[in-house]
């Protein structure tokens, strides 16, 4: 295996290209992106492994499920698949369990309070002299943790584990999901690594089944590390996938730290929009009665499959109104066309055009719904105003007024989560508040929200999201007259130059290098995008997608090296000769994006605009998908 | 403000972003309003049987799914054989043929050495013969893991390396090494039942990740005693104190939760956190105070307000602002002496003016005290006229009165009083505040405006005589 790494302090000489000469992002000419391989084996993997590991306990039993296994067990298996396996099913929760059944199989997650659960169900039926036999499937690993837990509770030797090896749910034709929002709060916030083991298994299982990749970049620690494990795993197995044909020629992996001015944006493109205001689960949304204009609700997948929702889920959403009036009206036509038919032409529309047109009138009419039920919300919360106070953020721009904004946001206690939101990305693109701002930022949460959300500040404040500058960083007095007086004439230009003199934020200072905020004469017209500030209205570029874009196109960090010091570092790229070399011309076109600590939907669709532009396809691996009010609940400490 | 925010418009209608508006009932939304019809036209072609729709069952789960049938069985789960069936099986064979686990936590696997990557299995599962055979082979893991486990397992090398004393160390670091956090904690659930804790302690202080990973753990299974030390040991003072003070949303009666918060004041906080939690402390005293009084005037039916709109929750354990609100409505003509009042809590909490106002507008419209909304804005000079003055734009006041469906007489009064022309022309319009609109189209001598307003306004109405009027007055020179 030929390999060679280069990092910032390698000297970076000129690298040896590999026999084919296509780079990844040719951007001469414009070619269709190549298909994304199947990943629908990995379903059925899945549900063989659960099949098999139901049956290592031959006989009827009741089946336990942690709460959010449920939504990922659903896209792979559903109840008849279970059926004769399974006696009955329940939700893995605190109330003591009511069944007769001589054997309880729980499938869970490895948590300490799930141990303590199932604890305390074998220890009651001991005392009540009840027999069964018990078995604890973990997902997608087992902790030691948990089996120390097991011992103090006394009931390890009464029960016996397994692991189901789930790591990897595909969502869509190109999203990849391991479903562990958890992830995020575990290693950022916590420092604790007990998830990268299942990130480089989850690596290790592409690679086996779509070959090695050709070439790695990376950004992050956690990136790093994922990637390091990885190629050791790879090294024990002696290569399971190396034989393979690679169809996947690029990884880009990256830590969601790398960029959070992203997940915090409020999404404007049509699926990041129905995530942030309906929270699409699992890649299934629920539209309420609001939305389907009946008394009963409809569960939905969102995917490729659904004909109107693949042609409007990366447009900005004031294109989503013209597309879907031009599509009611050629399904209206389609219809009209019945009049006039003889007998025949009847029969054969009705067995063949009909049902198609039916479940097109279905997914029409829920699409419209919820763009009604969107606007409808979004005018109540003063949309316009947020995005108008979000878009002078992240150009630096009035931060003043921008500030109190967020003050009087704070105390009309609206949202507690879009307060925190605001707040957060003021901090980030401000490299921390002005201590005064701060304290009286808090204060006046602290009193709308409850004193007990202090810890979520700490939290905010360990994890980086929300800081205060420290007194060396904040500008002189005479500095900072001046700036608020030239912010405060809200002089764009002057403003600018000021800002990128006095201030020393690193986000300021990456945007003007990666060119973020699109400086534009004219219109931008948000139906014909010409980057992917599209999706956040032409204001913004993201930064994560950005980063991705550049790395590809210089095949490496080279000439990046600023970008990377002010992104604190930790950058890789590796190239593995033999499987680049292997590699078919339309596979090295498929770049693998995995985002650690969260994707978001308006990413998705940046990079899918991307991919489209430069004929090449993106494929996202997340440990999550993600948006801003996740990210914020995530630090948020709650009520017991 | 005014010159700001002009300055501000003047940017965002420059700009290159071409204004996407979510309020405007603009061509977007008609665009959408006849989509819908059309569509919703189509209902009765379509609608005659579903064939093709999920099926889905009255909780909205489509039928068939897993969590729709756990919910099934969830409400017919008690069966009552339970208790008959439980007697029978007491002393059943069954239990005592189950094999049972050894039950051995063990870290011997982390010990097999070489592999610079610690195994995933447990030394109980590579004893256990199940361990290794459920896996399926079919099931494509990674043919490393099929190894025979307890051949892989060495006890001598095992041995002779804890025989090196600090060896117990050189496996943390090899295990933070590896990556895997895992292992990371079991290595230290496995220190911390063989180290004396200041030894444990003082290592981690130099091994940052591998400290990460004890915290958390200790977070995770609770031993509280334990952390405090630790963060002590580590001179983290302040996450002491949070992590005691956190304890307090574990306490669900309230005069405990009071007397531990005032425990929780002399704990080492900033300066800033520790006059955070003597609020804390002082706001939940006056909701247990404030909860006792209410509560009994409210049983007692003497209370006009309590009878005409009794309280739908209890104010304890709610933020300030809620309690300020709550006063507000309730209690908002005491004197500042009782704790109830209004005032007394502004005073207490040190409130901002803005946030006092915002509050108490609020409150008052929704009782519809149109009386108290005006006093809260009125200010006299010393000449002894009157003046309207808010320490928050008037578009807010607007706002906050539209949403307690405030009579357009008061609305008017307060849309006269946005600066912004823009604005108030647009509150004006959305409001039906004839009145404030036609003199703003005045002042602005904007001819083509006004006359176009006369479609808004009622045919026959004072308003449009008055449009009219204002159209016919010779004095006004029109800019257009």
């Amino acid at each position: 295996m030929a390999q060679r790494t280069s990092g910032a302090s390698v000297p970076s000489g000129p690298r040896p290209l590999s026999g084919v000469p296509v780079p990844a992002m040719a951007s001469a000419g414009r070619r269709d992106a190549p298909e994304a391989p199947d990943f629908g084996i990995l379903k059925r993997l899945a549900r063989d492994q659960l099949i098999y590991l139901l049956e290592q306990l031959p006989g009827k039993k009741d089946l336990f499920i942690e709460a959010d296994l449920m939504s990922p067990l659903d896209r792979i298996a559903n109840v008849s698949i279970l059926k004769h396996e399974v006696d009955k099913l329940y939700k893995v929760e605190t109330r003591p369990a009511p069944s007769s059944s001589d054997q309880f199989c729980f499938l869970v997650r490895p948590r300490i309070r799930t141990m303590r659960y199932i604890a305390d169900i074998v220890n009651a039926d001991k005392m009540s002299g009840r027999s069964r036999k018990y078995k604890i499937i973990f997902s997608p690993q087992k902790f030691y943790a948990c089996e120390m837990v097991l011992e103090e509770e006394g009931v390890f030797g009464d029960v016996t584990c397994d692991e189901w090896s789930f790591y990897l749910l595909p969502l869509d034709e190109d999203i990849i999901s391991m479903e562990l929002p958890e992830f995020f709060r575990d290693y950022f916030l916590e420092g604790d690594h007990r998830w990268i083991n299942s990130i480089a298994r989850a690596l290790q299982l592409l690679n086996s089944l779509y070959g090695p990749f050709g070439r790695a970049y990376g950004i992050g620690r956690c990136a790093k590390m994922s990637y390091e494990l990885l190629r050791d795993l790879e090294g024990e197995s002696e290569g399971d996938g190396q034989g393979r044909k690679p169809e996947i020629g690029n990884i880009f992996l990256m830590d969601r730290d790398t960029d959070y001015v992203t997940a915090l944006c409020s999404q404007v493109v049509y699926e990041g929009l129905v995530d942030d205001t309906f929270r699409i689960k699992c890649g299934s949304v629920d539209f309420g009665p609001d939305v389907t204009s009946s008394d009963k609700s409809i569960k939905v997948l969102l995917n490729a499959q659904d004909k109107v929702f693949s042609q409007i889920r990366n447009e900005h959403f004031s294109s989503v109104f013209g597309f879907l009036s031009q599509k009611s009206r050629n399904l209206q036509a389609q219809y009209d066309r019945r009049r006039g038919m003889d007998i025949k032409q009847m029969k054969n529309f009705v067995s063949q055009e009909l049902k198609g047109l039916k479940q097109e009138h279905r997914l029409l009419s829920l699409h419209i719904g919820a763009c009604e039920s969107i606007m409808k919300k979004k005018t109540k919360q003063d949309f316009q105003e947020m995005i108008k106070a979000e878009h002078s953020l992240l150009e630096g721009f009035d931060i003043r007024e921008s500030t109190s904004f967020i003050e009087e946001h704070i105390d009309r206690q609206v949202s507690p989560i879009e307060s925190l939101r605001l707040m957060c990305l003021l901090s980030i693109t401000e490299n921390g508040l002005v201590p005064k701002d701060y304290r009286s930022l808090k204060t006046q949460y602290l009193q709308s929200y409850g004193p007990e959300h202090l810890l979520t500040f700490h939290n905010l404040k360990r994890i980086g999201l929300l800081t205060e500058q420290a007194a060396g960083e904040t500008l002189t007095a005479v500095e900072s007259r001046v700036s608020k007086l030239v912010t405060d004439r809200a002089a764009g230009k002057i403003t600018d130059a000021f800002n990128s003199l006095a201030r020393k934020s690193n986000f300021r200072a990456i945007s003007k290098k990666l060119g973020l905020i699109p400086r534009l004469d004219g219109e931008y017209d948000l139906k014909l995008p010409r980057d992917m500030a599209y999706v956040f209205s032409g204001a913004y570029v993201p930064l994560s997608c950005k980063i991705i874009e550049q790395v590809l196109e210089r095949r490496g960090w080279q000439g990046l090296e600023e970008v990377v010091r002010l992104l604190n570092g930790h950058e890789f790229s590796v190239a593995d000769s033999a499987a680049e070399d292997s590699a078919a011309a339309e596979a090295q076109r498929v770049v693998l994006a995995v985002f650690l600590g969260g994707c978001t939907f308006s990413e998705i669709a940046a990079l899918r605009f991307l991919g489209k532009e430069r004929g090449c396809k993106f494929i996202f691996l997340t440990t999550a998908i993600t948006n801003s009010a996740r990210v914020m609940e995530a630090m948020t400490e709650a009520r017991a | 403000m005014s010159r700001v925010r002009a300055d501000e418009e003047e940017y965002w209608h420059s700009s290159k972003f071409r204004a996407f508006t979510f309020d405007d009932e603009d061509d977007e939304l008609s665009q959408l309003k006849e989509s819908k019809q059309a569509v919703n036209s189509l209902r009765d072609i379509v609608d005659d049987d579903d064939d093709d729709l999920e099926r889905v069952s009255w909780s909205g789960e489509p039928v068939g799914s897993i969590s729709w049938s756990i919910k099934e069985t969830a409400s017919s789960s008690t069966s009552p054989l339970e208790g008959r069936d439980s007697s029978l099986q007491k002393g059943s064979s069954s239990y005592a043929a189950f094999p049972k686990q050894v039950s051995s936590y063990s870290l011997s696997s982390l010990f097999k050495g070489r592999n610079k990557l610690p195994s995933f299995q447990s030394l109980s599962d590579a004893l256990s013969d199940t361990g290794v055979k459920n896996y399926a082979p079919e099931l494509r893991r990674p043919k490393a893991e099929y190894k025979d486990y307890s051949n892989d397992w060495n006890p001598k090398d095992t041995v002779r390396r804890m025989q090196r004393g600090k060896d117990k160390l050189v496996l943390l670091d090899e295990a933070v090494a590896g990556h895997d956090g895992n292992v990371i904690t079991a290595v230290l659930i496995f220190l911390k039942r063989t180290l004396r804790r200041e030894i444990l302690f003082r290592e981690l202080e130099v091994r940052q990740v591998a400290l990460c990973h004890l915290i958390h753990f200790l977070k995770e299974t609770g031993e509280q005693k334990l952390l405090l030390d630790l963060l002590r040991f580590l001179d983290r003072t302040e996450e002491v104190a949070l992590s005691q003070y956190r304890e307090h949303l574990n306490i669900q009666d309230v005069e405990k939760r009071r007397e531990f918060l005032k425990g929780c004041i002399g704990l080492p906080f900033s300066a800033e956190d520790t006059s955070h939690i003597q609020d804390h402390y002082t706001l939940l005293e006056r909701q247990i105070i404030i909860e006792t009084n209410d509560r009994h005037l409210e049983m007692s039916g003497q209370s006009e307000i309590f009878k005409k709109y009794p309280r739908k929750a209890s104010i304890l354990n709610m933020p300030l602002v809620t309690t300020l609100f709550y006063s507000c409505f309730y209690h908002y003509t005491e004197a500042e002496g009782t704790f109830s009042s209004p005032t007394n809590l502004k005073k207490t909490f040190k409130i901002p003016d803005k946030q006092y106002v915002l509050t108490a507008l609020a409150a008052r419209a929704k009782l519809r005290a149109w009386d108290d909304v005006d006093a809260l804005f009125t200010t006299k000079n010393w000449l002894g006229y009157t003046k309207k003055k808010a320490p928050i734009g008037f578009h807010r006041v607007v706002e906050i009165l539209q949403r307690n469906n405030a009579p357009v007489q008061v609305l008017q009064e307060y849309v006269r009083l946005v600066e912004d022309v823009e604005t108030r022309l647009s509150l004006a319009t959305k409001y039906k505040c004839h009145d404030v609109a036609i003199e703003t189209y005045k002042d602005l001598k904007d001819r083509i405006q006004l006359t176009a307003y006369k479609c808004k306004v009622e045919r026959g109405s004072a308003e449009e005589e008055k449009i009219n009027s204002v159209l016919n007055n010779m004095q006004i020179r029109w800019k257009n």
